[in-house]
């Protein structure tokens, strides 16, 4: 009887514990939301809580009007198209010919040790940013693509799935006289497709979050990517956060708070329209990553 | 024959990637010679005047550096600690919920923080713990005064601790679930048999089962007492609270980027790479030790 009613108790409590840890998660995008379709006055007066006080759609009115911020969504729109597309193509002719065996391809372990000493050691960021200024790629697009272009982590984690491959089918393919790229494109590339979309859809993620390069790369705001320019509204934001209760209470009268949570969450939304895929991917790209036998 | 013209194939397709590397990894390694340099951008690495160990020694001097050493360690190690614990933790309760499909929704949730930059977060954060924001609001409920969260450097470690579980806890689960998900399930049959309960299954069976998976990321995660999360922290902190906040990083930045004295941040940078470099050394041989841990 007793243990029963203990199990059952038990079972009632995990289950509150996982609702209320999954409750958290979302209550700040809820809260967010909430905010952004509230009246200005009563997110000023703090009566918005997790529902819409005097509900109205003039922050995203508002928002329509913003030349900048569409400029710089599309900003982000082409940088991850241009980034996307490039790292999966110099990741993939990376980690073809050094999936081979050594006695096949005899300078891989040259290669890879060099890709392995920049996974260990970085000259940081002055050496880095003066680089890129060096070689004129300030204020364009390409220098917020091609820097970041090769991550060492992706080629390695590549190599390693190729690896996996039955040799079988490469000496199939050698046989009809098809060259290392045709190889690569026709049968490496379509076995290889869950890993291709997870590192595919984890480059695109970074390359939408990424704000700090935009931000020290790009002289003029009109060439913020979107994350750079949000960037420089919550900057803004923040320092109110100093002032006292009274320069608070005037200054939120003229504050943007409903206007900037608009563009926060918009700027979050192609995350969330992708977010199906990643989930259903980066669950075997992160297994993948950290634990092999 | 062949082979050698595959090979000449195999040099080309790795030219544009190494190229890349080469410009972007391997130049400015080479670069960290501005720290032994009083570096004027218009004369270039290669015509600058040599300042000898100047600029590490100033460094060492310089009280700022210390604070900033110390701020970035605690920091990373109380996101480590606690980074570890909480996903293990949570990982556990998913494990013990019997209906799949309340499962797999809580899952689906909390995932989502991982995937959104800390620029969006800051933003959310900052009006969360604002004077008139949410959490203000509900502490004025209980009667309490409004606190300056952001402004103050007794709460700014814990809202940065905090927010950083918060936004990769769920995240940090997947691990671990995969690592229960490979437990022999004759285990728990036997335990059954043998009438252990539930929490006895946990204690004696999937606990241990996945001791080797806590084992390896915490080796790994030593390689990160460095890092203590710039995009965060630089989103989120303001002069007031650099006395607990300001992290090697957003020092390098500051100094470097913003004050253009780059002997001086190259130099604070190149202390932090030697160090980094050294624990992901040890990091990867303990790794490699306790649970056999390769990345080929």
């Amino acid at each position: 009887m007793f243990s029963r009613f203990d199990s059952r108790l038990g079972n009632g409590l995990l289950y509150l514990v996982a609702g209320a840890a999954a409750a958290l998660c979302l209550a700040p995008f809820i809260h967010s939301i909430a905010v952004s379709f509230s009246d200005k006055s009563s997110v000023a007066a703090g009566y918005v809580f997790f529902w819409p006080v005097k509900f109205t759609v003039s922050a995203y009115t508002l928002l329509l009007n913003d030349v900048q911020f569409f400029k710089s969504f599309l900003i982000s729109v082409q940088r991850v198209l241009l980034g996307g597309s490039l790292s999966m193509i110099l990741t993939l002719l990376m980690a073809y010919p050094l999936s081979k065996e050594t006695e096949v391809f005899r300078s891989r372990n040259l290669y890879i040790w060099i890709i392995v000493s920049t996974m260990l050691f970085n000259g940081g960021l002055i050496p880095w940013y003066m680089t890129i200024k060096t070689l004129h790629l300030t204020n364009t697009i390409w220098g917020l693509v091609i820097p970041g272009a090769v991550a060492a982590f992706n080629v390695i984690l590549m190599i390693n799935f190729f690896r996996a491959l039955p040799k079988e089918l490469q000496d199939a393919g050698g046989m009809d006289g098809a060259g290392p790229i045709v190889l690569l494109m026709k049968i490496y590339v379509p076995l290889s497709l869950p890993s291709l979309a997870t590192i595919g859809l984890f480059t695109i993620v970074g390359h939408w979050n990424a704000f700090f390069d935009g931000m020290i790369l790009m002289d003029d705001p009109k060439d913020y990517p979107l994350q750079t320019y949000i960037q420089q509204l919550v900057v803004s934001e923040r320092n109110f956060a100093n002032l006292t209760v009274e320069e608070l209470k005037r200054l939120s009268e003229v504050s943007n708070k409903t206007l900037n949570t608009a563009k926060i969450l918009i700027s979050m939304l192609p995350i969330l329209a992708i977010y199906p895929f990643l989930q259903k991917y980066f669950t075997k790209g992160i297994v993948l990553g950290s634990v092999k036998e | 024959m062949r082979n050698r013209s595959e090979s000449l194939i195999y040099h080309l397709m790795l030219l544009p990637g190494m190229l890349v590397l080469f410009l972007f990894s391997i130049i400015p390694m080479a670069g960290i010679v501005i720290a032994f340099q009083k570096f004027v951008p218009a004369k270039g690495v290669l015509h600058s005047a040599w300042v000898g160990m100047d600029n590490l020694a100033f460094m060492f001097q310089i009280p700022d550096s210390r604070q900033v050493f110390l701020n970035t360690i605690i920091i990373a190690a109380m996101k480590v600690v606690a980074g570890l614990a909480v996903p293990i933790i949570f990982a556990l309760v998913l494990n013990e919920l019997r209906s799949s499909w309340f499962k797999r929704t809580i899952q689906t949730i909390v995932y989502i923080p991982h995937f959104i930059s800390w620029v969006i977060l800051a933003g959310i954060i900052t009006n969360l713990f604002s004077l008139d924001g949410i959490v203000n609001q509900l502490l004025s409920l209980f009667g309490v005064d409004p606190v300056m969260f952001l402004a103050s450097n007794f709460w700014f470690r814990p809202i940065l601790i905090g927010t950083d579980v918060w936004k990769e806890f769920g995240f940090g689960t997947i691990v671990y679930l995969a690592a229960i998900a490979g437990i022999n399930p004759n285990l728990y049959e036997a335990a059954v048999i043998d009438g252990a309960g539930r929490f006895k299954q946990l204690m004696y069976i999937t606990l241990p089962g996945v001791v080797p998976t806590i084992i390896l990321l915490s080796t790994l995660s030593l390689g990160n007492i460095l890092n203590a999360g710039f995009d965060q922290i630089f989103n989120l902190y303001n002069p007031l609270v650099y006395e607990s906040s300001d992290i090697v990083d957003t020092y390098v930045f500051r100094v470097g980027l913003v004050e253009m004295q780059y002997g001086l941040a190259t130099a604070v940078g190149l202390l932090k790479s030697i160090v980094a470099f050294l624990l992901i050394i040890i990091s990867y041989m303990l790794a490699r030790k306790l649970s056999n841990y390769r990345i080929f």
